[in-house]
């Protein structure tokens, strides 16, 4: 009877997220659980990401943890004026993460992190309505993460690091929404890259005025990926002078991974940790997407992103001796504007609900599990910045349903 | 410990999620949109001629095929009920057929840039490989069986590969006739449709139109038997009306609903509407020179008029004047008075009211005799009657075409089936266009978007906007509210320079 009341529930909560564009919000299973939140959190090595600050106060000498997610997304269109219906078969996303923190002393800490906060996969039937925005698309970027992190008051530490990322993209879309070449095959086009890089930076400040009490704010900086030595592979053009030629060039594009602040607090009381996040990240660097090929062409598609923010909430109970529980809840504005929406990055508004637990194997090594569960409400929506070659702009409208299943392990290692 | 695999337990429930579905409140495909009114689209077959089978380009090939207009409107009857369609589907892109080896019948057209840099019509290459001996097995949806005029429907072996050579047999029925005697409407009546629509007509006046009036209108002769009412002709109104009776009759005999399409306007297709009746520049010198040619010719026409054996008013049309700038051109006219006893011929300028055919194109401007620089056609040469739909001509096609349509909208009242007014829909393409997401639709040869390279069949974004039309005449009709397709998806001509050498 409880069983049922549990599957019951769960299935009721029809709210819904990630985090909003292509950024996945997986970098820690721990914190994960508790809706992500964490840049007032200290945990484990895992906050070398949320807060470097907070690396300092970690109690062991040496501090390890990793794990990696497997995220399970489904989206759904339909246009219920054409009857037309499309769901995408995306392969599973496997975002990781990698901490190790080193305290050199008691006031001073040293730590690098590997993570991939941006991803995004989308696998729509090839040729499918919506073929001339989107077929595929497939970004990816890791984040190498060198870090200090000192106490530089008894009540306040700073951390600072320097971010280099690593970034691939593969986007794969139909030249126009009818040309063929002479068999019927619509005209493509594809670009790749990959090992393109970009240098940032980040830098976080905890304050704790008690022993339950910690303020925290962590700041990371734009990185743009500049794809410059890619190559672009036109296919199934006709063979005719009105058309571009099949065959492989370069292009160059430029895609922003935009800035974020987070402001939170964490507040400890006995077996319980509350944690509050705001987040605020910086969207609207994101333009367009223009992809300049070597031929001279161009393909602009603007997105105009707006700033957007998340709200997090996160509780964590220390049950046992060896097992810890998390919950969590975040809601998560889309940064896409209405009518700006293209189904590359078919998001809206989400709310998400995750939870977890570590379960410690020995007083050194523990394994951390997560799932958040990413239900987007039913949005019907347009993108209204496309045009046909030599036409009038033809908004691609319809109605989507997403959703995410994104569980997750990690383990945790500490001397 | 017990404790810990409770948790455990509970942590595992997230498995639950995975069965919560991602649906929509309303989704397309689970019926909870759309409906079928009172028609059954179960099972959907289609008769006609080209119009029905997906010709484009003067040809009928693959892709044209898949974007006939009834293959779209099924996709949309699946939304509602609607099962699979089967189509007669040739071999390939290339469009052209054979008989036993040999090319009976051209390739498709694509765009081809030539070498001046101007971009036109020209045949696709290659060998094609339907063979129309190798017969299509199997159940069908699609009866469209392109150059059928109304009686052909009805016409034993008229699906008779033995009879394709000597012309009482149609290649493109010979591939699926269910057997050499068989007829298109009795095999399209014994598949059984639960629904279906009816557009045949548009050849029974189309070939003498785009022949330029050159066969017989058999409404002038009286001509009923549809064996003598040969190609080029325009089939008898009375014929139209008694074939088309019997046709409906077959396939409503189950008990089955459906759509008749009635006969656009043949007149305003780019077959006639792309070539203008001045076409012809000359600078002044040249035009006072040709002028001198035609001085005796007008000077008979005046004589002729004293006679009384022509009026004022055909004197005046027949007199040939060329001035500087965009010139009329001359052409032969045979519905002119016959004054061949003075020595005469039958020939006019044209006016802006006369259609100049298509492939007149390829003629104009240049020398019926190598040899003769003062034989250009059109001006020291006319063009033949083939060349030209004059207005009395055109008049002969809209009167058949009126009468064919009056006979379509009292059997369709009479039968209790939708009608689909075509000419109308259809006409708005070359009035202004219809307007879609992304563009206008509209007649312009090669650029409108709405008719392939022959000019007188549709593009697939053509079809898809006949299938809207007879889409919406059917929703109106049978209560239905199946979705129209988003014409913008479907494409236009096509560019290639892969063209036979």
């Amino acid at each position: 009877m409880n069983k049922l009341k549990v599957f019951a529930v769960l299935c009721l909560m029809s709210a819904a997220a990630y985090a909003g564009g292509y950024r996945v919000s997986t970098q820690s299973n721990k914190q994960l659980a508790m809706g992500h939140t964490g840049v007032a959190v200290v945990n484990s090595a895992d906050v070398l990401f949320f807060n470097p600050a907070g690396l300092v106060h970690l109690e062991s000498k040496l501090n390890v943890s990793a794990g990696g997610f497997g995220v399970f997304s489904d989206v759904k269109y339909q246009n219920e004026s054409t009857g037309a219906f499309a769901e995408t078969d995306s392969p599973v996303g496997t975002p990781f993460y990698v901490y190790a923190s080193y305290a050199v002393s008691d006031s001073f800490a040293v730590g690098l992190g590997v993570y991939t906060p941006y991803g995004s996969t989308v696998t729509w039937p090839t040729d499918w309505e919506g073929s001339h925005l989107v077929n595929e698309i497939e970004l990816q970027a890791i984040f190498i993460q060198p870090t200090i992190s000192y106490q530089i008051f008894e009540n306040v530490s700073l951390g600072v690091g320097a971010t280099i990322a690593i970034g691939s993209v593969d986007f794969n879309r139909n030249a126009s929404r009818s040309l063929t070449d002479e068999q019927g095959d619509r005209a493509n086009v594809a670009i790749s890259d990959s090992g393109v890089t970009g240098y940032g930076w980040n830098a976080g400040i905890m304050f704790t005025p008690n022993e339950n009490l910690t303020i925290g704010f962590n700041y990371r900086s734009l990185i743009d990926i500049e794809s410059t030595e890619g190559e672009a592979t036109f296919s199934n053009f006709p063979n005719s002078p009105l058309a571009p030629s099949n065959g492989v060039q370069g292009f160059e594009a430029t895609l922003p991974l935009p800035a974020e602040a987070t402001l939170g607090v964490g507040y400890e009381t006995g077996k319980w940790l509350f944690a509050f996040d705001y987040n605020r990240a910086f969207w609207s660097e994101y333009e367009d997407l223009d992809i300049i090929f070597e031929n001279g062409t161009e393909s602009i598609n603007p997105r105009e992103y707006k700033d957007a923010s998340s709200y997090r909430l996160g509780v964590q109970y220390t049950a046992t001796d060896a097992l810890t529980l998390r919950a969590g809840y975040y809601f998560d504005e889309s940064p896409v504007k209405s009518g700006l929406f293209a189904p590359e990055t078919p998001r809206n508004d989400s709310n998400a609900y995750t939870f977890g637990l570590s379960y410690a194997f020995s007083p050194r090594w523990a394994i951390d599990a997560s799932f958040l569960y990413v239900r987007f409400k039913q949005v019907t929506e347009s993108y209204n910045a496309y045009a046909d070659p030599g036409a009038s702009p033809s908004p691609f409208s319809g109605t989507y349903k997403s959703r995410a299943l994104v569980p997750g392990i990690g383990i945790t290692y500490t001397m | 410990m017990k404790n810990n695999f409770k948790y455990l337990a509970l942590f595992a429930a997230a498995a639950v999620f995975v069965s919560c579905e991602n649906e929509f409140e309303d989704s397309v495909t689970d019926g909870d949109l759309y409906t079928n009114g009172t028609a059954d689209f179960s099972k959907y077959v289609s008769v006609g001629n080209s119009l029905t089978s997906g010709y484009a380009d003067n040809a009928l090939y693959l892709e044209g095929q898949q974007n006939s207009f009834p293959n779209i409107m099924a996709q949309q009857f699946e939304l509602v009920g609607g099962g699979e369609f089967n189509q007669p589907l040739v071999n390939d892109n290339l469009g052209g057929l054979l008989l036993n080896g040999n090319q009976i019948l051209p390739n498709r057209f694509v765009l081809a840039v030539g070498a001046n840099g101007s971009p036109g019509p020209a045949r696709i290459g290659g060998t094609p490989t339907t063979e129309i001996t190798n017969k299509v097995t199997g159940p069908l949806n699609n009866y469209g069986v392109p150059g059928a005029r109304v009686f052909h429907l009805g016409a034993p072996g008229y699906g008779s590969a033995a009879g394709i050579a000597s012309g009482t047999a149609n290649p493109y029925f010979a591939r699926f006739s269910s057997s050499e005697s068989s007829t298109v409407i009795d095999d399209a009546a014994a598949a059984n449709g639960t629904f279906f629509t009816l557009w045949i007509g548009n050849n029974d006046i189309l070939g003498y139109a785009t022949s330029g009036g050159s066969g017989v209108d058999n409404n002038q002769t009286g001509q009923t038997n549809p064996a003598m009412q040969g190609d080029n002709s325009i089939t008898n109104n009375n014929t139209f009306a008694g074939v088309y009776a019997a046709l409906v009759a077959k396939m409503t005999a189950n008990g089955a609903k459906g759509a008749l399409i009635n006969i656009p306007d043949v007149t305003s297709i780019p077959y006639f509407t792309t070539i203008p009746a001045n076409p012809i520049p000359l600078d002044a010198t040249t035009a006072a020179g040709v002028n001198m040619a035609y001085a005796q010719y007008n000077g008979g026409l005046r004589a002729a008029e004293a006679g009384q054996l022509i009026t004022t008013a055909e004197r005046i049309a027949r007199t040939i004047n060329f001035t500087e700038g965009a010139n009329f051109v001359v052409i032969t006219d045979v519905d002119l008075t016959n004054l061949s006893a003075l020595g005469l011929p039958n020939i006019r300028q044209t006016t802006a009211a006369d259609l100049i055919t298509l492939p007149t194109r390829a003629l104009l401007g240049t020398l019926a005799d190598p040899s003769n620089p003062s034989s250009v056609r059109g001006v020291g040469v006319p063009l033949a009657n083939s060349n030209v739909l004059t207005v009395t001509e055109q008049t002969r096609v809209s009167a058949a075409q009126d009468s064919y349509n009056a006979t379509i909208a009292a059997i369709a009242q009479s039968n209790g089936l939708a009608l689909v007014d075509a000419k109308t829909a259809l006409g708005g393409l070359s009035t202004g266009g219809v307007a879609f997401n992304g563009g206008i639709l509209t007649s312009t040869f090669a650029t409108g978007g709405a008719f392939s390279l022959d000019g007188v069949h549709p593009t697939p974004r053509g079809y898809a906007f006949t299938a809207n039309t007879v889409l919406q005449t059917i929703n109106a009709f049978y209560g239905s509210t199946v979705p129209k397709v988003e014409i913008g998806n479907y494409k236009t001509i096509q560019p290639s320079n892969n063209v036979a050498q």
